[in-house]
């Protein structure tokens, strides 16, 4: 314990965040920026640590539990989602947040992760996704695109890939957002509001593997092509992206299509972001092209949809409340209703 | 034979008989269930000992009038002790030609037959596989039993032909008029059934009326039928004095688990997913919210139990529950309760196997399942209850051992328990052995989550308490810190340490004991789990034969008890009656080198008490 937390007054600050274990992902792994803002985040979001829980499964992005001083649960493969649903039903009053990973959330975990957005758990999801295993040292996972040439998939694979943000929104998700490992400051904002959220918040988090998957979301990070291929949506700002912000979409019915702004479009007339809108996210989760395919959409980062619903604890605990007002007499239930005396 | 027919005299002898098993049987959706249940509430308010056993096929309604749909519920009631549900029936009441043909082998020479006509028509005959023109309530092949036929339909219709009821609607209370006739038969009194239906159709004063009704219809056909009757008076047995209710086995491991959770201040988190015969548990858990129960109906076995589990940490009692294939699917989670030595009750309902086997059928091949079914060396406790009412004790049981000791603990009960039902002299909450809980608080030294006390057991630190943040897993953990470790030999030591942990634990229990016979013998007749009531049986019959035989029976499956291996050398032979290939023979082989004789049953079925009283028969020779 460090000295700081006996004074109750005093802001925590990030590096009490910190554990006294050696943290063991690869060298130039993205987690480890991505562990620096969550542990930088945790102070500021106004919650006392030992109310903080870090819950996971399996895999790299698993490992992260330990390096939170905070209370954490590492888990078994795909069942953080259950673990935690489990532990906020009956203390509603914690932070819950969950870590996975792309092979542990959606493949080995899929039933629970699309249960747990349904239920609405108020329950932050990190959702680290390299596109492919790591811990198992490389084959592609769910998210892999075709045609990756892995350990498992020595000709390509075959396997459909999920668009985890789109069966996100069919599993009824009420916080649903993008990020990425090499943009803290945007991932910092983005787990700010996950925070604030009362419900299921997923945050999807790009995060290269440079071992077994290096540059798999380059496009989207490097400077030479970050700005052509992403679109960072805001709040009532219309999407815009391109090199020097020339580029806007703009929906014609149903179906979104690249304006050039610099050659006369107006900006007037382009998608105004509105994440409570389920019609327009679900459009915004289909940007999903891959970079080389011409005329594909750029990769939209932020957050895509939010919606106040009802969080399962919260319904739980009211009929229990209700209950309980009622009393409960431990011998009247085990006498039961009808007796005999002999 | 006799056919009843004309109703006028009154001709009925009365003779006092001291036990009576009565088989009703029918479509599984005739009411039969319905019917054994009441019947079987009312001779327990008279203080008859009771014991219970419903028989029904998989599917919720399987074709009408088919072998495949045939529902049953047997009833075994006496002013003597009876601890089965009976071997053979004395009266075998049957809906139709299938309920006929399906239970005709259970019921004793010269039994009764209670046959509604109308269940034995063209139609029906055929559904049962009869050949074409034979109906063997007529070609004399029931000639050495005591058939009374009635037409229910037809009796029942005439009953409520003036309530202003459509036919279908009508034709639902026939079960009541069945039930009537044999409260007449035994000199029952109707008033618990009409309570019954006052209660159950609060909302729809009509349909107490039309039961009620038919119900005293049945009786009053057995009054002044002029055909020779008999009539039999079962009086109270000679139980223990006190104050009894009915129970159902999964009815009282809800109440046990409730209990426990009172009485050591904890909440129940209960995670599970719905299977066949455990759903029972939850549906009664679900009631009692008022007990401040969290049910939760997970999207599978595995959430079900990982959800348990994250409601331990959070300080919950985590229990979840299910049968043979969902505990399968528990078994790695189990797995990693055992290595974050949280308390966690996992009850398994077993039923037969493998695969989906025979759901709503009983056995006891779990055992190995509970005890080794997980990878690596994964120690379990386990327990087992005996009877139905003993689902409350084992469960309750169950609740103590896991939060005292922080450890997972199955409860082992099986589809004969589960839905049977007998008497239960039930406890004063005041009563109940008390359960000790703590949760761990910060002190001056730094936080050790696996720091143990005397029983090896850990500090219970849940989120919300200051100082204790710390960090749990299924990795292999250095003792006290809990700091991963992959150094061999502490991988070794933590190995021994949770075996130890577990073995510990049989400080903590009660010793067996030889209930019956001698403490010193030439034969123990051992059981574990729903044999005991067979067993009992059995072993009581064969004393009173004059055979020197003992009885022992097992509820703590891992640890042991301490006393078992001296008990079992005090005698010749040791014979273990379990209904699966000898799952616990193979145990004590393994434990105590005694290499005990089996008798295997694996049909679905419990033991008769004659199948064990012949294999005591042959030992004893």
């Amino acid at each position: 314990m460090s000295a700081e937390t006996t004074n109750p007054e005093a802001k925590l600050t990030a590096k009490e965040f910190v554990t006294d274990q050696d943290v063991r992902w690869c060298p130039g792994c993205g987690d480890y920026s991505i562990l620096k803002q969550v542990q930088s985040v945790m102070p500021e979001i106004g919650i006392k640590r030992e109310d903080i829980v870090f819950i996971s499964g399996i895999g790299c992005s698993s490992r992260f539990p330990y390096y939170m001083e905070t209370f954490g649960l590492h888990g078994i493969h795909g069942r953080a989602a259950a673990i935690s649903s489990g532990l906020k039903a009956v203390r509603p009053e914690l932070s819950v947040w969950m870590v996975t990973g792309d092979g542990d959330c959606l493949s080995i975990g899929g039933n629970h992760f699309i249960h747990l957005l349904r239920r609405n758990f108020d329950i932050k999801v990190l959702l680290f996704n390299n596109e492919i295993y790591g811990l198992t040292k490389g084959q592609y996972s769910p998210a892999s695109p075709l045609g990756k040439v892995t350990k498992s998939t020595p000709m390509g694979s075959v396997d459909h890939p999920f668009n985890p943000l789109a069966l996100a929104l069919g599993a009824d998700g009420t916080f649903i957002a993008r990020s990425m490992d090499r943009d803290p400051k945007h991932l910092r904002e983005i787990l700010m509001r996950a925070n604030k959220h009362r419900g299921t918040a997923l945050v999807e988090i790009y995060q290269n593997c440079n071992v077994f998957n290096d540059g798999a979301f380059e496009v989207f990070t490097e400077k030479s092509s970050k700005k052509m291929e992403t679109l960072f949506v805001e709040q009532g700002k219309p999407l815009i992206f391109g090199e020097n912000a020339d580029k806007g979409i703009k929906l014609d019915g149903f179906k979104p299509v690249i304006v050039d702004l610099a050659n006369g479009a107006s900006a007037n007339d382009l998608w105004i972001h509105d994440e409570t809108d389920a019609v327009k996210a679900s459009i915004l989760v289909r940007f999903f092209d891959k970079a080389d395919k011409p005329g594909h959409l750029p990769r939209p980062f932020g957050i895509f949809y939010t919606e106040d619903r009802f969080t399962y604890e919260d319904a739980l605990s009211a009929q229990v409340n209700e209950a309980m007002a009622k009393g409960a007499d431990l011998d009247a239930l085990l006498r039961g209703k009808n007796t005999w005396t002999i | 034979m006799e056919t009843i027919e004309k109703k006028s005299a009154k001709n009925a002898e009365v003779k006092d008989a001291q036990s009576v098993v009565i088989l009703f049987a029918g479509d599984s959706g005739d009411g039969i269930q319905l019917t054994g249940s009441q019947f079987t509430n009312t001779a327990a308010l008279l203080g008859n000992d009771i014991s219970t056993f419903p028989n029904f096929p998989a599917e919720i309604r399987a074709p009408q009038g088919t072998l495949a749909g045939v529902s049953g519920f047997q009833l075994h009631f006496g002013s003597v002790n009876v601890y089965t549900a009976g071997d053979v029936c004395d009266v075998l009441v049957v809906m139709n030609a299938a309920a006929l043909k399906a239970n005709l082998k259970s019921l004793k020479k010269a039994g009764t037959i209670i046959a509604n006509s109308d269940g034995f028509d063209p139609k029906n005959l055929d559904l049962a596989k009869y050949p074409k023109g034979v109906n063997p309530l007529t070609d004399g092949s029931l000639e050495g039993y005591r058939v009374i036929t009635m037409d229910v339909t037809k009796l029942t219709r005439l009953c409520l032909a003036d309530s202003g009821m459509g036919t279908k609607d009508i034709d639902r209370s026939k079960n009541m008029f069945v039930l009537g006739f044999i409260y007449w038969m035994y000199n029952r009194d109707l008033n618990f059934t009409i309570e019954f239906l006052k209660e159950q159709f609060k909302k729809k004063p009509e349909l107490i009326d039309a039961n009620t009704k038919v119900l005293k219809a049945g009786y009053s056909f057995g009054d002044t039928t002029e055909t020779p009757m008999t009539r039999y008076n079962v009086k109270s047995a000679p139980m223990e004095k006190g104050t009894y209710r009915n129970i159902m086995g999964n009815q009282a491991a809800a109440l046990g688990l409730i209990a426990a959770a009172n009485k050591s201040g904890l909440k129940i988190f209960y995670g599970t997913y719905p299977i066949t015969p455990a759903s029972d548990i939850l549906h009664e858990l679900s009631k009692y919210k008022n007990f401040g129960v969290k049910t939760f109906q997970a999207e599978d076995e595995i959430a079900g139990i990982t959800s348990a589990i994250g409601a331990s940490f959070g300080g919950a009692l985590g229990i979840t529950a299910s049968s043979g294939p969902g505990i399968a699917l528990k078994g790695e989670a189990i797995g990693l309760a055992v290595m974050l030595e949280l308390p966690l009750v996992i009850i398994n309902v077993q039923r037969g196997g493998p695969s989906t086997g025979l759901p709503t059928k009983t056995e006891q091949a779990d055992l190995f399942q509970a005890l080794y079914g997980r990878n690596g060396e994964c120690p379990a406790v386990v327990v087992a209850a005996n009877s139905p009412s003993d689902c409350f004790t084992m469960a309750y049981e169950a609740c103590r051992i896991a939060v005292e000791h922080m450890i997972p603990v199955f409860l082992l009960t099986d589809g004969y328990i589960a839905n049977g039902s007998e008497p239960w002299r039930f406890p004063n909450a005041a009563d109940l052995k008390p359960i000790k809980v703590e949760f761990a608080k910060a002190g001056a030294e730094k936080f050790l989550p696996y720091k143990r006390d005397e029983k090896l057991s850990r500090p219970w630190a849940i989120p919300g308490t200051k100082g204790l943040e710390h960090r749990i897993g299924g990795i292999e953990k250095q003792n006290e810190t809990g700091n991963i470790s992959y150094d061999p030999e502490n991988h070794e030591f933590m190995v021994k340490l949770r075996q130890e942990k577990v073995d510990r634990i049989a400080n903590y229990i009660p010793e067996v004991k030889v209930e019956q016979g001698k403490e010193k013998g030439k034969l123990l007749v051992l059981g574990w789990g729903s044999t005991y009531g067979s067993i009992k049986t059995a072993v009581r019959d064969s004393l009173a034969a004059g055979i020197d035989v003992s009885q022992a029976h097992v509820k703590y499956m891992n640890p042991l008890p301490k006393n078992l291996g001296a008990i079992l050398k005090n005698f010749d032979k040791v014979l273990i009656p379990e209904m699966n290939m000898g799952q616990f023979a193979t145990v004590v082989r393994d434990r105590f080198m005694i290499d005990a004789i089996r008798l295997n049953k694996v049909q679905g079925m419990p033991f008769t008490a004659e199948e064990i009283i012949s294999k005591i028969k042959e030992l004893a020779k």
